[in-house]
């Protein structure tokens, strides 16, 4: 299901004192299977946009098409059907959970789209050891005694066991731990890899987003500031820091080598890409001594 | 779904009205209320709506903000109005069956809905104009001088602002889950009744443990801060009644003296179901 955004505003509390700009004018096209970082700073507008994605907020101008269709001009129960495919995890989903099991709160979802007893009982196992938890050691806990962690992993997977062909994450990690952040993250970008479907992940963490997703969109102040290859939007670390965001980490530290080794590529984001980067370039200085006599006073052993 | 509250929900504007002290307000506020169940005839009712007008004109608050708070309570109205109507004795201008409509029964209803209107428009103008912190700032002050509940004064006052205080976080977290639950298929606005009521379950635990997830996180955070009540307690704002306060107390007086002498001018110019 392509998404295609036209010219999407959105005010909040219009015609009273508190009226606020949250989208000026978003121009967008997400392809199929895309796996796609949206980032920008609090206020930006993130949350914003993505709930028009699935119909939950009505735009004040502009037109947002899924599979070509004009998603505000259907009925409202081809809006609803088409909500259903669009799985919106939002922050903290956790206070979300309401059943008295695990199982049924991730029933919840698939349960709605009117399925079968038996294929319920099937996906919620399925979404449930998606998220890597237990299946058989968590089904008949309550939500509420399990840990924020496991509770955030619950309430991922009652989006997924609802098997929509584009996933939406606002934030899913934050106030995870780093193992737990890591784990969540990887078990997306796993499901993204299996089933092909559109994921839009929503971070502030550059480092995550630089490692995952095959583009970025960058808000700032309700508009879109870039839309483009992690590569190409972190040529931009200035204009990205001035927006109140940073790259990361590693890309920081290319950029300095770049002071001392010219012949670097400093449009670098994993720590991965980092190390064969950086073997790259010694093993050519090996080669080539004469490339490193009158440089490698500088900041050379990294 | 939120956007007709506006009972507790304060509008930020500068004007004559927001400058008061808010002891002013609520002691004013009271008095008209009082005032609203003392006028019995058209002339008293007349005064107190120009006053009221006159009121909302020097507040700036645009008069649809003002009445969009009526909406929610028109069911309240139109109940009184029937109630009245039908079930108060007199005589009797029109029947049927075991129905039957009174002269008098006409007379209250109209009395009781108007009063209904002017007391929701008086207090939501008294809130709409008063920031919340003021608000009980000026309720601890006028409830530190009753000498019953001189004692709980603080205790009450701390309770009404963190009350409203988490008024607006709640309606928040109450449409954030909404949304929550629709993204996962949920029907909020569609069924019969026990099919809604039911839909309401998954809105309604999630909202529950999280306001007593907020109450326990806000108790501590106000343990770790040394709170221990209001014995000893000092304030950044101390209240200080300026010229417009006292211009405001003449004018509650005269208020009072007007609508309180209504009572002795019912005028024959008037329909009879209007005379007291």
């Amino acid at each position: 299901m392509p998404i295609k955004i036209e010219h999407l505003g959105h005010d909040y509390a219009k015609g009273t004192p508190f009226e606020y700009r949250a989208l000026k004018d978003i121009n967008l096209e997400i392809e199929d299977g895309c796996f796609v970082g949206l980032i920008g700073h609090t206020g930006s507008g993130k949350s914003t946009l993505i709930q028009h994605l699935n119909g939950l907020l009505e735009p004040t101008s502009g037109t947002v098409y899924v599979d070509g269709r004009d998603i505000f001009n259907e009925k409202k129960d081809e809006l609803y059907k088409l909500r259903l495919r669009i799985g919106l995890v939002f922050q903290y989903p956790e206070h979300q959970l309401f059943e008295e099991t695990v199982a049924k709160d991730v029933a919840f979802g698939p349960r709605n789209l009117g399925l079968n007893e038996t294929e319920i009982d099937d996906r919620v196992r399925e979404a449930i050891e998606n998220v890597g938890l237990d299946f058989d050691e968590v089904k008949d806990k309550s939500p509420f005694e399990l840990s924020g962690g496991q509770m955030r992993r619950v309430a991922i997977a009652g989006i997924l066991a609802m098997e929509p062909t584009v996933l939406i994450l606002d934030e899913p990690t934050a106030g995870l731990d780093p193992a737990g952040r890591d784990e969540i993250l990887g078990q997306i970008k796993k499901l993204h890899d299996e089933r092909g479907i559109t994921v839009i992940l929503v971070s502030h963490s550059m480092e995550d987003v630089g490692k995952l997703v095959d583009k970025i969109i960058v808000m700032n102040d309700g508009d879109i500031e870039y839309f483009d290859t992690p590569a190409e939007v972190f040529k931009h670390t200035k204009h990205i820091e001035e927006i109140g965001l940073a790259a990361p980490e590693v890309t920081y530290l290319m950029q300095r080598l770049k002071e001392t080794y010219l012949e670097i590529n400093d449009s670098i984001f994993t720590v991965e890409g980092a190390v064969d980067e950086i073997t790259r370039v010694l093993e050519l200085h090996d080669q080539n001594p004469s490339l490193a006599s009158a440089q490698e006073t500088g900041d050379a052993d990294v | 779904m939120f956007e007709n509250i506006t009972i507790g929900q304060y509008y930020p504007t500068d004007s004559f009205i927001h400058r008061l002290d808010p002891r002013t307000k609520i002691v004013f506020t009271a008095a008209y209320i009082v005032m609203l169940f003392v006028i019995n005839n058209f002339w008293g009712y007349l005064a107190a709506g120009v006053l009221l007008v006159v009121m909302l004109v020097t507040s700036k608050i645009p008069v649809r903000y003002v009445f969009k708070g009526l909406k929610g309570i028109i069911f309240i109205i139109v109940l009184t109005v029937i109630l009245n109507m039908f079930m108060t004795q007199g005589d009797v201008i029109w029947s049927w069956g075991f129905l039957q409509i009174t002269k008098q029964g006409v007379d209250t209803a109209v009395k009781m809905a108007i009063r209904l209107v002017f007391l929701v428009v008086g207090t939501s103008l008294m809130t709409l104009t008063t920031s919340p912190i003021d608000l009980t700032d000026g309720m601890e002050a006028c409830m530190n001088v009753m000498p019953g509940i001189r004692k709980y004064a603080h205790e009450l006052a701390m309770m009404m602002s963190i009350a409203l205080r988490f008024i607006p976080t709640l309606l928040d977290e109450t449409q954030k889950i909404m949304k929550a639950q629709k993204a996962r298929g949920a029907q909020l606005d569609t069924g019969g009744l026990i099919q809604r009521a039911k839909a309401l379950v998954p809105i309604l635990v999630p909202l529950f443990v999280s306001a007593f997830r907020r109450a326990d996180e806000l108790a501590v955070a106000m343990e770790a801060r040394c709170y221990r009540g209001g014995k000893g307690r000092t304030r950044l704002k101390q209240l200080v009644y300026e010229r417009r306060d006292v211009i405001t107390y003449t004018a509650m007086f005269i208020m009072i003296a007007v609508l309180w002498g209504s009572r002795y001018f019912p005028l024959d110019v008037l329909p009879t179901w209007l005379r007291g």
